[in-house]
């Protein structure tokens, strides 16, 4: 049986699950590679926070990740202020993605709704102490099916992994459907073999333990040409093979076919969102058309 | 071949990542007698540090310059213990690992490689690598460099816990300390005392270099 993971934001609420639309997570909110970005954090302006959270919904996340992780930056206080940001500029569940526990604390205590933690790994010391953070605070987690050995090569071993994490969490009482591993994508510029790895460990960890799993996606065009359309080709296989959502970019052609890769798994019957989309495209054109 | 056309075929085959054309062009070049140095600083290295220029320009892309470092090191295992006889010393040693902690390798092996590819003698101690572990393979194999790096805001405290391990250990003035990983920036580096920072896998190689230059200008061997 497949899980349903719930997640909350002010008013809004979004599943993630087998047979639901594919969860799109807006990756942009992270100053991480984004040097402008974070020089104007550090200074305590946010405004590209607010477009860029606008942005991303408009170009269809039903979801958005939250980094503040700056160098010698308070990232609890910093990742405070973000959440706020977000959550007064649009209405979507949030990712709050930090290393830092102090970070998760503080963002826990101010996200209105129910927030995905990102992330625990299977490390004994992350899960015990991410994992009663979430369990206090009502919220679900991702799960990256690595530990303190590192990021293992063979499905069976990020399997195992992902087997840890679920057991530990029953043990705080985290059911199964707040759970959402993360089975790594690494860089198949590094690596011709990465992506079937990770398409294997996703077939792997959907048949054996029928969680929500959800990548970091652009991680496998890092350092090549062209990253939309590779990340393009690599989400509808994921999906075919059972990922359920990605922290991900909100560029068009990477959108269009996640949404054309749900209309062709049947997870959005009849074709109902896909044309309603479509719809939406054509009345905006012709808006624009009209205006003299 | 002339010794021109080998050194112009190891260049040309190295930039495209012909690994099989490159061990064949040494080969031949040995068997008519080629100094195995001529074929490393003629035809090799300037090749690679080509492939570093055109990284660093965004002409090439990060698998283009793996199959040129992996290319390069098939040469080079023919080489080495040719150029050992000749008593050319390999250009420095560098001790690299992830800190303590930390389980990201994607950025450090590619470091790995194009500091090989560049004539290094690289040991990789791995991920999730304690300080204590760093001061005792320092004591082992007395590298020029050596190599920290994080990719968490969480992990890069480790800099400097491993900085003060050093100083501790009294080590600290006999290496050189380098740092990176995808949140590093330079400020952070200073910040830690780190002797530098690069923000990829050919600036490393650069900036490795450029650091060993100045140590041996100030310390006469």
């Amino acid at each position: 049986m497949s899980s349903v993971t719930v997640l909350r934001a002010r008013s809004r609420t979004v599943e993630i699950g087998a047979d639901r639309p594919f969860c799109i997570i807006g990756e942009r909110i992270n100053p991480t590679g984004r040097k402008k970005f974070a020089e104007e954090l550090r200074a305590g302006e946010l405004s590209t926070v607010t477009t860029d959270a606008v942005a991303q919904v408009e170009a269809g996340a039903n979801m958005l990740d939250v980094n503040a992780g700056i160098p010698l930056v308070d990232e609890a206080e910093l990742l405070k202020s973000m959440l706020g940001t977000v959550q007064a500029a649009v209405d979507v569940p949030i990712c709050i993605d930090s290393s830092v526990i102090e970070a998760l604390e503080a963002g826990l205590s101010v996200y209105e709704g129910r927030a995905l933690v990102n992330s625990v790994t299977a490390e004994d010391d992350r899960l015990s102490e991410i994992l009663p953070l979430v369990a206090r605070h009502g919220a679900a987690v991702i799960g990256l099916a690595n530990d303190e050995t590192g990021i293992p090569e063979t499905p069976e071993k990020r399997l195992e992994c992902a087997r840890k994490i679920v057991s530990a969490a029953a043990d705080f009482g985290i059911p199964r459907e707040d759970i959402v591993i993360d089975p790594l994508a690494m860089t198949v510029g590094a690596d011709p073999t990465a992506v079937r790895t990770t398409l294997t460990t996703i077939s792997l960890i959907r048949d054996e333990l029928s969680v929500n799993m959800c990548l970091g996606a652009s991680n496998v065009s890092f350092g090549l040409p062209e990253r939309p359309a590779l990340n393009a080709a690599f989400l509808p296989m994921a999906m075919a093979a059972g990922l359920t959502s990605a922290i991900m970019s909100t560029s068009r052609p990477v959108v269009d076919s996640v949404r054309g890769a749900d209309l062709l798994l049947g997870h959005d019957e009849w074709g109902a969102n896909w044309i309603a989309a479509h719809r939406a495209r054509q009345s905006t054109l012709i808006q624009e058309a009209a205006v003299p | 071949m002339t010794d021109e056309e080998i050194l112009q075929l190891l260049y040309d085959e190295t930039l495209v990542g012909n690994a099989p054309a490159v061990r064949d062009g040494v080969n031949e070049g040995l068997e008519q007698g080629l100094a195995p140095e001529r074929m490393l600083y003629d035809g090799l290295i300037p090749s690679l540090e080509e492939v570093g220029a055109r990284f660093e320009r965004g002409d090439f892309f990060v698998p283009e310059m793996l199959i040129a470092a992996r290319a390069m090191q098939g040469a080079l295992d023919i080489l080495r213990p040719l150029l050992a006889e000749t008593g050319m010393a390999e250009v420095g040693t560098f001790l690299m690992g992830t800190v303590k902690g930390d389980v990201h390798d994607i950025g450090k092996n590619l470091c790995n490689i194009m500091l090989e590819g560049a004539g290094f003698h690289v040991i990789d101690l791995g991920v999730n690598v304690p300080p204590e572990k760093f001061i005792e393979q320092i004591e082992e194999h007395n590298p020029d460099i050596v190599g920290f790096s994080a990719f968490l805001t969480t992990t890069m405290p480790m800099f400097k816990a491993n900085i003060n391990a050093l100083e501790k250990a009294g080590m600290r003035e006999k290496v050189i300390v380098m740092v990176g990983g995808a949140p590093v920036t330079q400020e952070y580096a200073d910040a830690v005392g780190a002797d530098g920072y690069s923000a990829d896998a050919s600036a490393a190689v650069k900036k490795a270099k450029e650091l060993l230059e100045l140590r041996r200008e100030k310390v006469p061997a």
